[in-house]
């Protein structure tokens, strides 16, 4: 089908979308790569969208090492990403993220702010920024503030930005020595959404492990982690088990989605063991 | 709506190398843009959200889903279709391998594949059957059963490498 569009504006910088957003009166959305915007309007799920086009903002592209964070811009694009030595370096989950996210003509578009802001949750983004403990940074009309991924995914397609705001950048921490990052999915092919998919993160502090396509949003799974940092990875796999709430759909289960969440950490248990010698 | 948004937008671009200024509905994507107003057809749309890969252009020199990008977004880029391609001889020996190898039937798929195929071979290396297969699984081919598609890729691959070398 074709989009049926309201209006469009190519915002000059972060305070012209800004004032583009006021002026919407509630019709506005941000444009960026557009790889699921630009889909959902040709699909008619979303319609008489007053689109703020922020694709041009150069301020807002590109990877920075900020002490011991790395911040990334939110039209960093997924392709961009891949290949950044610095991000394989110090947050090498991201890297790993990109080459599962859709194909290669798309991740030469999509954004990383876009994929954040749009909050699907069978996406790796959403879950890898909750597994790095990453904090998202956005402006609104009045101020900036900077929002823990913990508490930015809300619900489906649903995050803590309100419609006036805009998502400008994120900093990741920085792995420290001997720290590993792990990502493991099922899809049923090359770039389609994950059945299921997981992320672990080991650090000094102990092990972080999120989830994502289990619900609505992509969840942190405190309770496997505590098992985990105890050294009881059966413990840990019963935990997972009873901290998610998959759907039953035409892909899979939710008893077939639980027992892949198990099957995953497992898998990322051995390549962590794997990992330490 | 105010004045600040617009429904129809002006861009200026350049396409297959020629220069390209035009007023587009705001919602237009470029496929539409590309076939209805300069009546480039070899690009399709097909699905038009983003999965089957029949769209797939070249746009400031990456491979992207013509569908999935608004022509208003194209003003100021460098926009290659299957035909300007074909013109300058840049993807002539993977037509040919193409032809050779029966990697097409009703061929609509094709413009798209040649075009992401490309991007995978302008890289330089000679890339695996799985580099190919993972390359091309945003393209829907009904026809082929790919195995004919990826012979022709890497044929060319290995060709280019020859002729690199000598």
């Amino acid at each position: 089908m074709k989009a049926s569009v309201a209006g469009y504006a190519r915002a000059e910088n972060v305070r012209h979308a800004l004032e583009l957003l006021a002026e919407s009166a509630g019709h506005g959305r941000i444009l960026a790569g557009g790889q699921s915007l630009v889909a959902a309007m040709n699909m008619r799920l979303s319609v008489g969208d007053l689109l703020v086009d922020i694709s041009r903002i150069g301020d807002l592209s590109g990877v920075t090492v900020e002490g011991d964070a790395l911040r990334i811009g939110a039209l960093t694009r997924h392709a961009q990403l891949g290949s950044d030595p610095e991000v394989r370096v110090h947050v090498p989950l991201l890297t790993t993220a990109v080459a599962h996210i859709a194909h290669a003509a798309i991740r030469n578009r999509g954004t990383i702010g876009g994929a954040l802001a749009h909050a699907d949750p069978a996406a790796e983004f959403p879950a890898c920024a909750l597994a790095l403990g990453t904090t998202i940074h956005v402006e609104g009309p009045d101020a900036a503030r900077s929002i823990a991924a913990e508490d930015f995914f809300e619900d489906i397609f649903t995050t803590a930005l309100t419609e006036d705001e805009i998502l400008t950048s994120i900093t990741v921490p920085v792995a420290e020595p001997g720290e590993v990052q792990i990502l493991e999915e099922v899809a049923r092919r090359a770039g389609d959404y994950a059945l299921v998919g997981l992320c672990l993160v080991r650090r000094a502090t102990g092990h972080r492990i999120a989830l994502f396509s289990v619900g609505p949003k992509p969840i942190l799974a405190t309770g496997a982690m505590q098992a985990l940092d105890a050294g009881d990875l059966e413990a840990a796999v019963a935990s997972l088990a009873a901290e998610m709430d998959p759907p039953s759909d035409t892909q899979a289960s939710a008893a077939y989605r639980r027992h892949l969440a198990g099957v995953l950490l497992r898998r990322a248990v051995v390549r962590l063991e794997g990992s330490t010698v | 709506m105010t004045e600040m948004f617009r429904d129809r937008v002006d861009v200026s671009l350049t396409v297959n190398g020629e220069p390209v200024e035009a007023r587009v509905p705001a919602g237009q994507h470029v496929i539409d843009f590309l076939r209805l107003e300069l009546g480039l057809t070899g690009a399709h749309a097909s699905c038009e959200h983003g999965v089957c890969g029949a769209c797939t252009i070249r746009v400031d020199g990456d491979a992207v889903r013509g569908c999935l990008m608004l022509a208003a977004q194209a003003d100021g880029a460098e926009v290659w279709t299957v035909e300007g391609l074909t013109d300058i001889g840049e993807i002539s020996d993977l037509q040919e391998a193409f032809v050779a190898r029966n990697a097409l039937q009703c061929g609509f798929c094709t413009p798209g594949m040649l075009v992401a195929a490309e991007e995978l071979l302008s890289k330089g290396e000679v890339p695996s059957r799985a580099d190919i297969r993972e390359h091309l699984s945003g393209n829907y081919c009904r026809c082929t059963g790919y195995e004919a598609i990826i012979d022709a890729v890497e044929t060319v691959a290995l060709g280019r490498a020859r002729k690199g070398k000598a």
